[in-house]
């Protein structure tokens, strides 16, 4: 592949030199006309060529929506994200068919209007009536979606606190992450980096008693349909949690607490079953043996074979193993859940061990 | 045709002229110390020029590594040494170095001082009619202090620890603390003081245009007569003022956390076994900080870019620019929204979702004068008379990358689609083809449109044709297809995409994007080869080889120290009246000759319009 890929590389840099060679020749000695200004000869071929380019735009645009149907992000997995996901579709129809239009519009013009010898080009220098339309028909437009962002927006961000919500801290350090289950009472005991120390690694005030039943985890479940108030801690420098299937994001800030709530509303076992999630699957493990057998044949191991789960990754350049700062979620039922939850030590259990 | 231009020629002979061409002048005060206007526009082009060329090669060297990771490659070895690349193999470490320093050389040193450095120096005087900037002594020291930046910008390549890695936005604590980052030793501080002196040559600079602007206009040359290269260059320097010092500050507080134990952006850390001392601060304030530059810096960087665009599409068209009025308040609404709308970079930085919501709505209201601004680009073409000169396909290439990547400012403005896409490649598609790509254009248009007035040399024309072509095919193969990769949720600044299998099929996408980056920086040998050779063997220039009616293509060919050898032009109407005819519509105002240089007297029973 990459062979591949270097050699048509290189034959396209040489017909780039090739073509550029025959160029030179031909604008050398033929003409009389060397000023180096654009001539009719120039406007009509460059013309052409702009016909070419905004074929080639319009055909970059096709494939890139039609690439992307076979990997974008599966529909979302939490009661906010349908909401987030009903936005960007109308976002990105409105952009598309502003990008449609415009660039047709400008391409189509520059080659219409092209240079000729002795035409005369029209002297139109103001006109208030076409400058208010398009002033006032991005700003119906923009009112519009300002409105209908601002709505979803403050639907997701504004928690309310009566809510019947399971408190869960996402400690975030170079490089991994840490669940914090607030236990029984549902709060979270106290905690500062200050308290690091020996096996207590997330620096929980072991005098709070609030602490007692909370449980810490290396991996996060999750049940269904139950809101999640997240608690965000960062021990060393800045991290994003980024729950891409969930919609969600928040930075990770060392000196602050930050939040974020969401209610999963699709199990790992459910997404797993999905037609589009089997059919990525299994072009992914296509990759992947093709990957493996490549590797074996340099002695190396092979790659394990690929299940989905959701995951939460890092989105904050935080340092050198960045690109690997992950964590699995687990979405399950609320039975599942409680049962996973109850074979966790709580922190007075883990501290004793 | 030129007949009727010579006319601006016919200098009063006896006028005054203690300017210049008697005085003897060395080589080093020629070329070196040199304290005229075109002269320094030229160094500061020829550095950018270098710098770009760096900061293009680096972008190269990283996406290599994202399209083949890890897989081992001679070139590595060769530019990046066994430290940084053993057998070949680019680290982690050489990565995020590479990251960092080119998104702070693209967007400082190629694109803030080079774009606007060059332009700005060079097209104040001509086109204002002005002898040279109001102090040509700290114009050339604010050369040469971006030369000292440059120097110390690229030394820092160079120290052991390795080069500033925490991203060109330098977030601390990552920035702060050598634990948390090799590049965040030695290289930081470097980092911070060659920062130090942009910002000081940056203001210098500024503070020059604006009083040269404002003091320097000849006769006649009132602010709206003014062509809009002049404006757009104006208003830039005045956001440079507002919003530099700011980032200064925070540079400041930055080296004292890191130097001397104070704790502005630093507050409860355990690293390396260790609890630090800082108490207290914040590194969100470090964040509004940043971006209160930040953002304006983007229009900093795409304003002059509009203004050139405007000016070589109305010339190229033989059309004046359509709403010069409305262009002009697009430029200063554009300046004054730039400065309130930095926390959209900040929308899940654990800042106030209420302000989140502000944000959202004074970003979304700059899509307004851009919208305006794109509109009228479009109908100044419409029933032009297009030269298809290089420069005129950079300009609309600029168009349609600036409405591309501008449309998808919309998603990422408003915060709730923010929330999923932030700090993904939709990000990086999105800015690096509405200032990235847009102002690179903008920048190789002023080339090629004022390539005859630095260096009385034409560039060579087909050779531009087979660079504009090959970039615009290129460029935008690589960032349409980024949008989709960030839409499915890969993240930016990954070493590597192979901890996660999830992201296995984007890999081709990857590939492809990486070949059409390879293909557009191949592409500018082509330029860097036009540039150099008809710098010294270019077909010799006529006055004003594209027909235009500024200033500056009144100056002779040969530069003189003070722009016109008689009196300074006096300027009689504003600086598009292309294609304009008599009142009885049978020819031209001027009979025979399409454009109306601007220190032409208006002709009888002409009408100057009210623009």
């Amino acid at each position: 592949m990459t062979v591949f890929l270097i050699i048509i590389v290189i034959a396209l840099l040489g017909v780039t030199f090739w073509q550029m060679s025959k160029v030179l020749q031909l604008s050398k000695p033929k003409h009389t006309d060397d000023s180096q200004i654009a001539n009719n000869e120039d406007n009509r071929k460059q013309a052409y060529i702009l016909i070419a380019f905004t074929v080639f735009l319009y055909g970059l645009m096709l494939y890139s929506f039609w690439n992307h149907s076979s990997y974008y992000l599966p529909e979302a997995a939490s009661e906010h994200g349908q909401s987030f996901d009903n936005l960007m579709m109308l976002s990105i129809v409105i952009i598309m068919i502003v990008q449609v239009i415009t660039q047709f519009l400008l391409h189509f013009f520059a080659i219409k209007y092209r240079g000729e010898e002795g035409k005369r080009a029209l002297f139109y220098a103001d006109n208030d009536k076409l400058e208010f339309i398009w002033t006032i028909i991005p700003v119906i437009v923009l009112a519009g979606l300002i409105i209908y962002g601002l709505f979803t927006w403050s639907d997701i961000m504004n928690f309310d606190e009566d809510e019947d919500v399971m408190v869960v801290e996402i400690y975030a350090y170079q490089f991994g992450w840490k669940a914090r289950y607030a236990g029984q009472d549902n709060v979270l005991g106290k905690a500062n980096v200050r308290f690091i120390e020996g096996k207590n690694t997330l620096g929980v005030d072991e005098s709070d008693t609030y602490a007692e039943d909370d449980k810490i985890t290396s991996k996060l479940h999750l049940p269904v349909n139950k809101k999640v108030l997240f608690k965000f801690r960062s021990q060393d420098v800045l991290h994003s949690a980024y729950f891409p299937f969930f919609r969600a994001q928040m930075n990770v800030v060392p000196g602050m607490i930050t939040q974020f709530s969401f209610t999963p509303t699709i199990t790992t076992e459910e997404m797993r079953t999905t037609e589009y999630m089997t059919e990525k699957v299994e072009t992914i493990n296509e990759i992947r043996e093709e990957r493996s057998e490549d590797l074996m044949a340099q002695g190396d191991v092979a790659l394990d074979p690929y299940e989905f789960d959701y995951y939460l990754l890092c989105n904050k350049i935080c340092g050198i193993s960045h690109y690997n700062m992950q964590m699995p979620i687990v979405v399950e039922g609320e039975e599942d859940f409680k049962q996973w939850l109850a074979e966790q030590a709580t922190f007075e259990e883990y501290m004793k061990d | 045709m030129s007949a009727t231009a010579n006319a601006t020629l016919a200098h009063d002979h006896h006028a005054h002229d203690d300017h210049g061409h008697h005085h003897k002048e060395t080589f080093i005060t020629k070329y070196i110390f040199s304290q005229d206007h075109k002269m320094i526009a030229k160094q500061y082009l020829i550095t950018g020029i270098i710098m770009g060329i760096l900061g293009i090669l680096m972008s190269v060297l990283f996406r290599m590594q994202i399209a083949w990771p890890e897989e081992s490659f001679v070139i590595f070895k060769w530019l990046l040494g066994e430290k940084y690349a053993p057998d070949g193999v680019m680290t982690p470490e050489a990565y995020l170095a590479l990251v960092t320093i080119h998104g702070t050389i693209m967007v400082f040193f190629v694109l803030t001082a080079g774009l606007s450095g060059t332009f700005s120096n060079l097209l104040i005087p001509l086109q204002i009619g002005a002898r040279d900037m109001a102090s040509g002594f700290l114009n050339m020291l604010s050369y040469w202090i971006f030369f000292i930046s440059c120097v110390i910008m690229l030394s820092s390549l160079f120290v052991e620890s390795g080069p500033a890695s925490a991203g060109w936005t330098i977030y601390p604590p990552l920035s702060a603390l050598p634990e948390a980052i090799p590049g965040s030793g030695t290289g930081m501080t470097l980092w911070l003081i060659s920062m130090a002196f942009f910002i000081a040559q940056s203001l210098l600079g500024s503070l020059n245009y604006v009083v040269t602007v404002i003091n320097h206009r000849t006769k006649g040359m009132s602010m709206t007569r003014l062509p809009l290269t002049v404006w757009a260059l104006f208003i830039t320097a005045i956001i440079g003022i507002v919003s530099f010092p700011v980032l200064l500050s925070a540079a400041l507080m930055l080296i004292m956390d890191r130097s001397f134990g104070t704790s502005f952006f630093l507050s409860d850390i355990y690293i390396q076994g260790e609890v630090l001392a800082h108490q207290g601060g914040s590194p969100v304030l470090f964040e509004h900080l940043f971006w209160f530059l930040g953002h304006p810096e983007v229009y900093i960087v795409i304003l002059p870019a509009m203004g050139i665009v405007s000016e070589i599409m109305s010339t190229n068209a033989r059309k004046p620019i359509f709403g010069y009025r409305a262009m002009v308040a697009s430029i200063l609404a554009i300046a004054f929204l730039s400065t309130i709308v930095w926390g959209h970079h900040m929308f899940v930085s654990g800042m106030n979702p209420f302000l989140g919501s502000v944000f959202t709505f004074t970003t979304l209201l700059i899509a307004i004068p851009s919208a305006v601004k794109a509109f009228n680009w479009i109908t100044t073409i419409w029933k032009g008379n297009l030269q298809m000169n290089p420069a005129m396909l950079f300009s609309i290439g600029f168009v349609s990358t600036f409405i591309t990547g501008g449309l998808t400012g919309i998603i990422l403005g408003d915060s709730t689609l923010d929330i999923n896409v932030h700090d993904t490649y939709f990000v990086i598609a999105h800015f690096h083809l509405v200032m990235g790509i847009s102002a690179i254009y903008g920048l190789l248009a002023g080339v090629y449109h004022w390539f005859p007035k630095m260096f009385g040399r034409m560039m060579n024309k087909n050779l531009g044709y087979i660079h504009f072509w090959i970039t615009a095919v290129a460029a935008y193969g690589v960032f349409f297809p980024m949008h989709f990769i960030g839409l499915a949720g890969l993240p930016r600044r990954y070493y590597t995409n192979t901890a996660f299998p999830y992201f296995d099929d984007l890999a081709d996408t990857n590939v492809l994007i990486t070949v059409f980056a390879i293909i557009a920086a191949a592409a500018q040998v082509i330029f860097l080869y036009n540039f150099i050779a008809s710098m010294f063997y270019g077909k010799k220039a006529t006055q004003n080889p594209w027909n235009g009616t500024t200033l500056e293509w009144t100056t002779p060919v040969e530069h003189v120290h003070g722009n016109w050898p008689g009196e300074l032009p006096t300027v009689y109407r504003w600086a598009y009246d292309y294609s304009k005819l008599n009142q009885e519509e049978t020819d031209y105002v001027l009979p025979g000759q399409d454009f109306v240089p601007q220190n032409v007297p208006l002709q009888e029973h002409e009408e100057e319009l009210n623009h």
